[in-house]
Parts: structure tokens; sequence; C-alpha cells
């Protein structure tokens, strides 16, 4: 069977509703069991203290909030291509779990800044990256909701989403650019690849999966509130048709 | 295309065709910035090259629904789109014309609010370098951003929150390479990457816009 | 002549349309539409639409408000896709006026249309200033005319688009009986140099070889399952 079965709306429905509460549990497990892990049996970082915890939401979150937006770029572009409406409804429900992941990135990226760093804010040039980036979703879910035909708006949020992809990049390098010179990065640099142990780097990783799983639990669980509302309106027009 | 240049530049300068209105917010702005930062000739001086910039970018935002918008109401849109040259030529050339009318006065009026604002004496080369390759790149992505909202209702405030945050790169190098400029760093490779930025724009934004406008007419 | 062009390809991805080599007013061309559904926000309105105009030939579109008609019109000028069906010739044989007839009110009589030939390139700006009679308001701006000489206006525009095939919705809306007369005799002289008209109207232009279709037989049955929109949803 083809791959591209999924994308018919009734497959997509019957295949996620059995699938929907394993990812649901499976993601709670990872959080709970890395969130437990991480805060309570890792020990205190011997600079940065019990601090460092924040950690565990932090870089997962991160991550995905990027990971979304190159989910909705690839969705996007199967919508443009093959025209699945399942597809540009999944690019729409990950664009509201995007922007909460940016702002738990943005939020946690702080309250860990305020005792390393002394500020709740510094124009780092991530830190000005990911507030860039919740510009982008914010303009994505603007322009979604302002289009009230719903394959006009999944066309032009996918156009949008393409050019939006190549300024994002562009604007990643403008800000490492920008800030050059005026900081010293490294001592601010949130890059943990090279000195972190594996005390920490197991729980780590037991919460970014069980972030992976809950994007996917609340994108498919959008995805099937998105094909019902299309349903519904499919079915209100062909009743004012009939 | 030529006739459709001719066209809007004519429209733009004919009475209420709203010329001038990007040009004099940007004089309110050079005005406005030193009554609320205070007169002191060096803090203006350092915050010059960033407030000319994020002014021009501002200006040039003013007249962005006006791209398509009118056209899309007179019924023009359509006719355009059915006529015999490719709709990314349109928006290609309607975003030229946009510039001829904002961007370009706008680099050529800004030396003189460089000197409200105190900018150093190195940096208005560097300005009027930055403005000219960097403006064209505003019209261009603010003409896709009309291209996507021409449609509807309300897309004036809408076109602000999608294009913006395409400005990023755009506002970043332009006024690096002022600020470079007047601190005596080499600010060339700022300029090359505006530049960079504006060909790219160039190049692709209209097939976008294009297809935009497409999905909005139908 | 005239590529047939299919619409079924996604608007947004299909590449720029063919040019075509012969568009000039004068050359025959005929239309055929063949087994054309057409979607009005997302909703199939009209489906099993064939039907073949010759050169020389009118066609007038009937059926009730809200029947179609616009959406027929503007999916035959490839303004929108069509949800199936074939169109023949391609788009840039034809051409499209609607209630909204693309002037500024800032430019002249003249400018305006001296603009749309440009964009086509053609002449004959003298000969559509007159055809239309509107050669002494020539030098007035569009803004100060009445609603029926803008829509006179707007009518010439197709004489200088040297385009065989008019598409026309509404064409006589605010013109008086002088006028929608002097419109029918334009028509009369374009089918005459070989041209075709697809009209939707409700007033007899008295065309002698018109022929009439009534929409209401292709009425969409909206039960039709497939054929891409919303219908995958329900």
């Amino acid at each position: 069977m083809s791959f591209w079965e999924y994308a018919n709306p009734r497959r997509f429905m019957q295949t996620t509703a059995g699938l929907l509460p394993w990812l649901a549990g499976l993601s709670a497990l990872c959080l709970t069991v890395g969130g437990i892990w991480g805060f309570f049996f890792t020990p205190d970082d011997f600079r940065q203290g019990s601090t460092v915890k924040i950690i565990y939401l932090h870089v997962p979150s991160a991550m995905m909030a990027i990971n979304a937006w190159i989910m909705m770029l690839v969705t996007s572009l199967i919508w443009l291509i093959r025209r699945h409406h399942v597809s540009a409804l999944s690019a729409k429900a990950a664009g509201p779990v995007g922007l909460t992941m940016t702002a738990i990135a943005l939020i946690t990226g702080a309250l860990w800044g305020q005792p390393m760093w002394g500020t709740w804010w510094a124009w780092d040039p991530r830190l000005t990256s990911f507030l860039i980036l919740t510009l982008f979703y914010m303009g994505y879910i603007a322009l979604w909701s302002a289009v009230e035909d719903p394959d006009t708006a999944a066309d032009l949020t996918s156009v949008l989403c393409i050019v939006g992809s190549v300024f994002a990049v562009l604007s990643r390098y403008a800000v490492n650019f920008w800030n050059q010179g005026l900081h010293q990065g490294a001592s601010l640099s949130l890059d943990k690849e090279e000195n972190i142990s594996d005390v920490f780097y197991l729980p780590l990783l037991v919460c970014i999966a069980g972030f992976v799983l809950l994007f996917v639990t609340l994108v498919l669980l959008g995805t099937r509130t998105e094909i019902r509302a299309r349903r519904l309106q499919a079915l209100l027009a062909r009743e004012r048709m009939a | 295309m030529i006739a459709l240049l001719l066209r809007d530049l004519r429209l733009a300068t004919r009475a209420g065709g709203g010329f001038g209105l990007g040009l004099a917010f940007f004089l309110l702005m050079a005005v406005l910035v030193p009554l609320g930062v205070g007169p002191e000739p060096a803090l203006l001086a350092r915050i010059a090259p960033g407030i000319l910039w994020v002014g021009a970018l501002l200006a040039c935002l003013l007249s962005l629904d006006r791209i398509f918008a009118l056209d899309f109401e007179d019924g023009s849109l359509d006719l355009l789109a059915t006529a015999p040259i490719p709709l990314e030529g349109v928006v290609a050339v309607k975003a030229l014309a946009h510039w001829l009318v904002t961007g370009l006065p706008l680099t050529l009026l800004s030396p003189v609010l460089a000197v409200l604002l105190n900018l150093p004496g190195p940096g208005y080369v560097w300005l009027v370098l930055s403005l000219a390759l960097g403006t064209p790149a505003l019209s261009l992505i603010g003409a896709f951003g009309a291209a996507l909202t021409v449609g509807l209702k309300r897309g004036g405030l809408l076109l602000s929150l999608l294009v913006l945050p395409l400005y990023v790169p755009t506002l970043i190098y332009g006024a690096e390479a002022v600020r470079r400029g007047v601190d005596g760093q080499g600010a060339l490779t700022a300029l090359l990457l505006l530049a960079g930025i504006t060909a790219g724009a160039a190049a692709l934004l209209p097939f976008a816009g294009a297809a935009a406008i497409r999905v909005n007419l139908r | 002549m005239g590529a047939s062009v299919s619409h079924d390809l996604p608007h947004c991805l299909r590449l720029r349309r063919p040019r075509s080599l012969v568009g000039s007013s004068g050359c025959r061309m005929d239309l055929t539409i063949t087994n054309l559904a057409c979607a009005r926000g997302g909703v199939t309105v009209l489906e099993g639409v064939s039907l073949t105009l010759a050169a020389g030939r009118a066609l007038v579109l009937r059926g009730p408000n809200g029947i179609g008609k616009t959406t027929l019109l503007r999916t035959v000028a490839g303004l929108q896709p069509a949800v199936s069906g074939r169109i023949s010739p391609a788009p840039e044989s034809l051409t499209y006026a609607a209630h909204a007839d693309g002037l500024k009110a800032a430019l002249t009589v003249r400018e305006n249309l001296a603009f749309w030939a440009a964009v086509h390139g053609q002449r004959g700006v003298d000969a559509a200033l007159k055809a239309l009679n509107l050669t002494e308001l020539q030098d007035r701006p569009a803004q100060q005319l009445s609603a029926g000489q803008k829509r006179r206006l707007g009518l010439a525009r197709l004489l200088v688009t040297g385009r065989p095939v008019w598409l026309l919705d509404e064409p006589t809306v605010s013109l008086d009986a002088a006028s929608v007369a002097l419109f029918a005799d334009v028509l009369r002289g374009h089918l005459a140099k070989g041209g075709a008209a697809l009209i939707a109207t409700h007033v007899d232009l008295g065309l002698d070889r018109a022929g009439v279709l009534d929409l209401t037989a292709f009425r969409a049955q909206g039960r039709r399952a497939g054929g891409g929109f919303d219908e995958a949803f329900a």
C-alpha cells in the first residue's frame, strides 16, 4: 500500500484514532521519567548549581520549535505539489504548537539566564533568532486565520512558509553577523554538546523523545480537529446545495 | 511592461496618489526621535544609522498595501492576469514602481535627515549606498506580502505582521553597513550581503508573489 | 491554433501559459468547452457544461442569479481553475470584461485605454474611442465620467485587446438604450470579423445569430463524490 493512502482524510482519521492514545501515553511516560530523572537524580553542576536542570525543558522545546517549522515546510510543499488536504491541515495544526514550543524555549531561557548571566534577556544571537522565529510563527498563524476560504488559506500559507523559511535562515546568519564584536559569544553560548557528560545526557535524551512524541500527539490531535471542522463545513455546504 | 511601469508612476504622482507620504513620515521620524531620546550629539550619532534604517523601513511599509489592493478593487488585476504579460513580470514591475516612488526618494533624502541626527562624516557614503542597495529588497518583499494579502478586507495590519519578520536580514545588513562605516571598520561585507539579498529577492519573489496573486484571484 | 489547456493542475503551480502566436482580431477562432465543471468557494456549482462557439457567433448564457454564470466565465477566462473538463483555445485568445472595468480614476479616458492597448501590444485607441462614442470625452479624467460612460470605456477596452473571443459578464449594466444599441453594433462588428462572444446577460442585444444556453440544466447536484475540493471531506 502506498504511503499516500494516509493522505485520504477518512483513512487518516481511522489510523490516527488507534495511534493517538499510544502516542499520548508514551509521551507522558517519557516526559515523566525524563523529568523526574533529570530533576532529582542528576548531580548539580559544579558551576551552575541546580539551575542547570532547566536544560531538560529548554533544549527539547528549542529543538521542537525549529523542527516544527521544518515539518510545516515539508507539509506545505506536499500540499502545493500533491494537493493532499491532510498535509495542509497538519501544517496548520503544527503552527500553534511550534509557537508554544518557541515560547517555552524563550521563557525557560530567560529563567535560566537570570541566575546565570544576571539578566532575563540579552541580545544573544540565539535568543534573537528565537524571537524572530516567534514573529514568523505569528505571521503564519495570523494568515491562516485571516483567509476565509480554506484552500486559498492553505495555498497562501504554504507560499509564506516557503519564503519565510528562506528568510528565517537568512535572519539566523544575519543575526550572527550583527552580534559580532558586541558580545563575546562563548560565555553566553548555550552549546552543551562539548561539555555535557552522560549523567546529564541520558535523561536529556529521554526528555527530547518525550517532547517529540508530545509534538506528534498534539499535531495529530490538531489535524483531526481541523479535518472534522472541514468535514462539518463540507456537509453544511452540501446541505445548502441540496 | 513599460506601459505598466509608466502608468503606476503616473498614478503615484497624480493627486491622491500618496506620493510623498512616506517621505513625510521619514522626516517626522527623524524629528521625533531626538525629541524622544534627548539632544545629546554623541548619543544621536550612535543611534543615527539604526534610526534612519528603521525609519526608511517603516516609511516603505506605509504604502505597501496600495501596490495591489487598488488594482484588485477596480478589476485591473483580473485584466492584468489575463493580459499577455506574465504575472511574474507584473509583480516585478509593480515592485520597481514602488521603489521608484518610495525607496529612491528616501535614499536621496536620507543625507539631509542624517544631518539632523548628527551622523558622523564617514557614515554618509555608506548610508546612501546601503539604502540604495537595500530598499529595492524592501519593495520586493513588500510586493510579495501585498500579493499574499490582496484579497483580504483588512489586510493592512496583517501585511505588516507578515512583512516585518521578512525585513529582518535587510535591516540588519543595512544598518550594520552604516554602523561599521561610521566606526571605520570594513563595511563592504555587509554591503555585499545586502546586495545579495536584493538580488535574490528580485530573482525569486516575483514568482512567489505571482503564485499568491493567482490564488487570491480565483 | 491555440493549444488546448487543461486546468487540472494546481493553479499556483501552473507554469506560465504558452504564448499563442495568433491573437489579433480578425482571425477566426472557435471556442470549445468540453464537460466542464466549475466551483465557487470550494463547492461545485456547474458540471457537464459542453458547448462549441463557432467564429462569428455569439452565445448568451441565461439562468437565475447564483447559477454560476460569473463562475463559468471566470473559469473559461483562466482566472480560476476548472474542477474538471477542457477549454480550448488557451486563455490568451480570450478576454474577459466584468462589473469592474479596470479603470483608473486619476487617468484620462485616453490614457486608460492607451494603457490597455499597450499591455496587449495593440493600437487602435482612436478607433475604439470612436466606436463607443468616447472621442469627445477622451481628455476627461475617468473619475468625472458617469457610470454609463465608464462602462462604455470598459467595453472599449475589449477592442484594444485584439483578442478574438470575448467573455462578457453583464456588459450592459448602467448603459442607457442608446448605448446598448451602440454596444450591440460594436459586438456585431466584432462577430462579422470572425470574433466570438460568450455573454451573460438578461438584456436582448438584438443579435441575429446569437444562440441561447440556459445553465439551469448544468446545475451541479452537490452529491457527486470525488472531484477534489471539499468533497474529499464529505
